[in-house]
């Protein structure tokens, strides 16, 4: 498997979905 | 006014733009540039006049873009660290930000150094030298998404979370 990071756009969208993911994380333990 | 803290929100602001602007200097033209000077023989300006002098700026705009956050969150720091509830948005953008301070220092700069001939290394070192700093670089410029996501929110919990 490629690594996400060796193109630009995999390097955005990584961080997009990465980004998604934490947003939850805190809105949980925030209980919003 | 409360100065330390508005003196360092701006500090914080401007050097990080610095930071993160030569981080995406890098990874959005450099990397292209850099290979496509290579293939036409024309890199070595870059690598001689132009890197050295974006990684200077870069290494220390992350220096004290860090310190000047530090500042900001003054007494939170604690808070923000250990990921406190009411400081949560922000410690997990501090995090993110202390990471990518890290891999500055730890895994580009030095590795930079081997690739630009600071330090002696040799063909096969400069070639594992080169992907480790490509990968820690394109790993902050991801972690840059996420970072001014979390900046952007802290103080904001309610517009971002609620």
């Amino acid at each position: 498997m490629k690594n996400p990071l060796d193109s630009l756009w995999g390097t955005i969208i990584s961080g997009l979905i990465l980004t998604l993911i934490l947003h939850n994380v805190v809105r949980y333990a925030l209980g919003g | 006014m409360d100065w330390v803290p508005a003196i360092s929100r701006w500090i914080h602001f401007m050097a990080g733009v610095m930071w993160i602007g030569l981080l995406y200097y890098f990874n959005f033209v450099n990397v292209a540039a850099a290979k496509a000077a290579a293939a036409d023989g024309t890199g070595a300006g870059i690598t001689k006049h132009v890197v050295p002098r974006a990684l200077f700026y870069f290494r220390w705009g992350a220096v004290l873009t860090w310190l000047a956050g530090a500042a900001l969150l003054g007494a939170n720091f604690g808070n923000a660290f250990l990921l406190h509830k009411s400081h949560l948005p922000i410690g997990i953008g501090a995090w993110l930000g202390t990471i990518m301070l890290f891999n500055v220092w730890v895994l580009i700069w030095p590795n930079q150094k081997k690739i630009l001939g600071i330090v002696q290394a040799t063909d096969e070192q400069k070639n594992k030298a080169r992907r480790t700093a490509f990968l820690a670089s394109r790993t902050n410029t991801m972690l840059s998404i996420p970072l001014l996501y979390f900046m952007a929110a802290g103080g904001h919990s309610a517009q971002f979370f609620g």
